[in-house]
């Protein structure tokens, strides 16, 4: 599947703003990028495992609330920086 | 405590001073020439990265170590192994516990402090975090853990408090110092949370509270309302430490483990509320402090307006006011805990950064002062080292 990646987070995959990874659910598939893109996953979820206060997972335009989201092949998945003031 | 021995005071540094600058919107590295006269900034390393504290290992003299988080990416460690040229994030970075499933855990917002291990341990470094945390790295800053217990320990954990009782931007765990004559002899401190000593690289700890002062209405018996801004060790006298609270400046001679008011000798109009405590690198009865408006709703800016430095050369005894060249009025001017610090030249040089993004620099000990930079962003922290 296609994961979007936001400009903050670019140095990490070579300034790509698409990158293709699988996996079945959210956790799974930002352990790739992680093996990828070291220290991609630490800079986005915390070390209790929840996405960050700023960050925001859109998967079928759905705001990903934890890492259990299932995931198809097809899925689009967007890691979003929130416009959190400014 | 250890056998009390005093440090033959190192000779003056006579190579050019180099300042690391962490700032809220990236690092800057500003070197000097061998006079200090002239001063040259980099470009930003890490434009828009919040840069907590950027430091030069003085074991090696090339190795830096930068703690950075940005507004929305979380928290992490970049190393560079060549003084700043190239960088490498940290293979893992300070974090706490994966909490077991249904309790809350807690999350890093951000490296506060950083500080590098004792001489016969080259690749130990220690960190202090927000919310308080303390963590160690034994290979150069590549990976790090959690340190000691107090992470988790319940009687530390009281003491941390929670978010709501530390600086308005989190509190902090800093002032981590190891003592040059033994690398298990151990300090640090919290916003809030006092001061504490380990003398067995951290297997235990004990408080060292006594004699600080609480915000009016506390109960000082209370370890989670002591708030020291900065503590410091006298690098010519071990047994000395000089601190910056939130209630005042401290001097504590050890054994003894009594602070001495010594900001009760301060001009009572400018009082001895402040962030930074800078040591003299030789003399261990010379210290400067930067005095801010404690008063009413804690402004926290030069009071008055009218920006000063503090010198005692009688550990605090007496103190002499250095404001030769700063702006005479309207200049309100606040100066965080990590952003002021000293070269090891003679006559000493001080340097200090300000929130509102000037640099100030004196190669006179304080007597005269020079903006050295400005327009940069709002400083964090600034570190002489020389490379």
């Amino acid at each position: 599947m296609t994961v979007h990646i936001p400009s903050p987070l670019r140095s990490y995959t070579a300034q790509h703003a698409e990158v293709d990874v699988t996996g079945s659910t959210l956790e799974e598939i930002l352990a790739a990028l992680d093996q990828r893109y070291p220290g991609f996953r630490f800079r986005i979820i915390t070390e209790q495992d929840t996405i960050r206060q700023h960050i925001r997972i859109f998967v079928k335009e759905e705001q990903a609330q934890d890492l259990a989201v299932a995931l198809r092949p097809d899925d689009q998945v967007y890691i979003i920086c929130a416009l959190s003031g400014g | 405590m250890p056998r009390s021995t005093t440090t033959v005071a190192p000779q003056p540094a006579i190579g050019s001073v180099t300042l690391l600058i962490g700032t809220r919107k990236g690092a800057f590295i500003l070197r000097g020439d061998r006079a200090r006269r002239t001063w040259k900034l980099s470009h930003p390393q890490f434009l828009g990265q919040i840069v907590h504290h950027l430091v030069l290992d003085p074991r090696d003299r090339r190795t830096m170590l930068m703690a950075a988080r940005t507004g929305h990416l979380g928290p992490t460690v970049f190393r560079s192994p060549d003084q700043g040229k190239t960088w490498k994030e940290a293979k893992t970075t300070p974090a706490f516990p994966k909490a077991p499933e249904g309790e809350k855990g807690r999350v890093v917002d951000h490296v506060f402090w950083l500080t590098p291990g004792h001489p016969s341990e080259p690749n130990v470094w220690y960190a202090g975090t927000s919310p308080q945390g303390l963590f160690r790295s034994d290979d150069g800053g590549a990976t790090w853990e959690p340190f000691s217990y107090i992470n988790d320990d319940p009687q530390y954990r009281e003491w941390m408090g929670t978010v709501q009782d530390g600086t308005p931007d989190g509190p902090k765990l800093h002032s981590i110092i190891v003592d040059p004559r033994d690398p298990a002899h151990l300090y640090f401190a919290m916003s809030g949370g006092g001061v504490h000593e380990s003398v067995d690289r951290g297997k235990t700890w004990t408080t060292l509270v006594q004699g600080m002062d609480v915000v009016e209405g506390f109960d000082a018996a209370n370890i989670a309302v002591h708030d020291p801004h900065c503590v410091r060790l006298c690098p010519s006298n071990p047994d000395r430490l000089y601190q910056q609270n939130h209630c005042g400046i401290y001097r504590l001679d050890r054994p003894s483990n009594q602070w001495v008011r010594i900001g009760k000798n301060m001009p009572e109009r400018i009082g001895d509320v402040g962030f930074p405590m800078v040591l003299h690198p030789r003399d261990p009865d010379t210290a400067w402090v930067f005095p801010m408006d404690g008063t009413g709703v804690w402004p926290r800016v030069s009071p008055g307006g009218k920006p000063a430095v503090y010198k005692t050369r009688n550990a605090g005894q007496t103190w002499a006011r250095l404001s030769k060249d700063f702006p005479k009025a309207q200049a309100w001017w606040t100066v965080k805990r990590q952003a002021m610090t000293a070269d090891a030249h003679e006559p000493v040089g001080l340097y200090f950064g300000t929130t509102s993004g000037e640099l100030w620099g004196s190669r006179t000990g304080g007597a005269s002062w020079t903006c050295i930079a400005r327009h940069l962003p709002e400083i964090y922290s600034v570190e002489a080292a020389e490379l």
